[in-house]
């Protein structure tokens, strides 16, 4: 079956790509950029690397740009479906929803008015598990925002790997916060998987944080070697 | 050992992990031991092994199980806990000899409990998600446990432990998943 995967460059939908791709073939990635900052659909930061990343994978990014108005923007996510099935002949749509029922409701509902598979592979995970096999696959991410206590400024850039996952634990475990960040806690960007064939290396990053609430923002970035 | 048969359109597919993988997650949770089949795979030794079954949801565009009505006769002759959700409830009611009837519904939707039973006790409605687009017609040696303002909700055999629910308690109401297996665990030491 050829699918296409909503992607924004973190470590859920770049997961779900990398599983789509053991069990069907992935045509395309689609990527909707919201100018809406308070989006709840599509806003994250460093979107606009999704293009980078896609090189990366060597697949075709499909590109759509909204206001980030709430119902509209489903109409900017139909017309991005559209695009990639015109182009790519997509059968289905892949998606990182974790436990987001309003992400998952609304993208199944898009999906079923263009007769389009829709797949979550990480629906309602076991999140321990999630994080393990994230790190154990070879998955670089690194923590590019922060939108809630207890992360401060250091957060931002920093690699989730066995020791950070070992403080998001405890911190999970303590602030009552998912471990995978899926209250929008904090926002990833992977910067290397098992699905490139280059790694992203970050040149220059600039930081904006102000109580509790920050993102660190990839100015400039290239392709290496792995 | 319970039984979790996978309804997904094929062995090991993409919508395992969605729709399969969450109710092994719970099992585990509750220290349930299982073992996973595909319904094309289900034969007499897990049939007879199993003192319980669950039966997967799928895919809202995925029907294929419905094509193999013969791939779900051994329900009718299980009569041990059985707990068929969505796509699962109408595997089970199929078994049963009952129809569908279009019904969509995707999201959060408010469900009324309208008839006691041990699965529901205590609650008189709850918000759960659903991802359907057929519901099931009762059949005639099933009662109705739940309905939305759309659809029924959740049934049960007239004399047996077989549940079908058209909701997805794995993804918003893991509670009536916990009782279901509290009621496995019941079943298990009656003589």
């Amino acid at each position: 079956m050829k699918l296409g995967v909503l992607f924004s460059g973190g470590k859920d939908s770049t997961f779900a790509c990398w599983k789509a791709m053991q069990q069907e073939e992935v045509v395309c990635l689609i990527t909707v950029i919201s100018r809406n900052p308070e989006s709840y659909m599509f806003h994250t930061p460093n979107i606009r690397l999704a293009a980078l990343q896609a090189e990366a994978a060597g697949l075709p990014l499909v590109e759509v740009e909204t206001a980030g108005e709430k119902e509209e923007e489903l109409l900017d996510l139909k017309q991005a479906l559209l695009a990639a099935r015109e182009r790519f002949g997509i059968e289905g749509v892949v998606t990182g929803a974790v436990l987001s029922v309003y992400q998952a409701a609304r993208v199944q509902r898009v999906c079923r008015e263009l007769d389009l598979w829709c797949f979550n592979p990480l629906w309602s995970p076991d999140q321990e598990a999630y994080m393990e096999e994230l790190i154990d696959a070879g998955f670089r991410v690194i923590i590019v925002g922060v939108f809630s206590s207890p992360f401060d400024a250091s957060w931002l850039g920093r690699e989730i790997d066995r020791r950070t996952l070992d403080e998001l634990r405890e911190i999970a475990r303590k602030y009552r916060i998912t471990l995978t960040g899926e209250g929008g806690e904090f926002e990833t960007f992977v910067v290397d998987a098992p699905i490139f064939s280059r790694r992203i290396a970050i040149e220059e990053a600039s930081r904006d944080y102000r109580n509790y609430n920050g993102v660190l923002r990839i100015e400039r970035a290239g392709l290496v070697a792995k | 050992m319970i039984l979790v048969v996978d309804l997904c359109y094929r062995d090991g597919s993409l919508s395992r992990d969605e729709f399969v993988g969450p109710v092994e997650r719970l099992l585990r949770k509750n220290g349930a031991p299982f073992t996973v089949r595909h319904y094309t795979a289900v034969g007499a030794p897990e049939v007879e092994a199993a003192d319980a079954a669950f039966l997967s949801g799928t895919a809202l565009k995925d029907t294929g199980f419905a094509g193999h009505p013969e791939r779900f006769r051994w329900l009718l002759s299980f009569e041990r806990p059985v707990l068929g959700i969505s796509s699962g409830m109408r595997a089970l009611a199929a078994a049963f000899g009952a129809g569908t009837e279009p019904c969509c519904e995707i999201g959060m939707t408010d469900v009324e409990v309208l008839a006691p039973d041990p699965l529901f006790a205590g609650e008189e409605g709850f918000p759960a998600y659903e991802l359907h687009e057929y519901a099931v017609r009762v059949p005639d040696t099933f009662v109705s446990l739940a309905a939305s303002d759309r659809c029924v909700q959740a049934i049960r055999h007239r004399s047996l432990p077989l549940y079908g629910l058209l909701f997805h308690p794995e993804a918003r109401n893991e509670w009536i998943i916990e009782r279901f297996l509290g009621l496995v665990e019941t079943a298990r030491h009656r003589p």
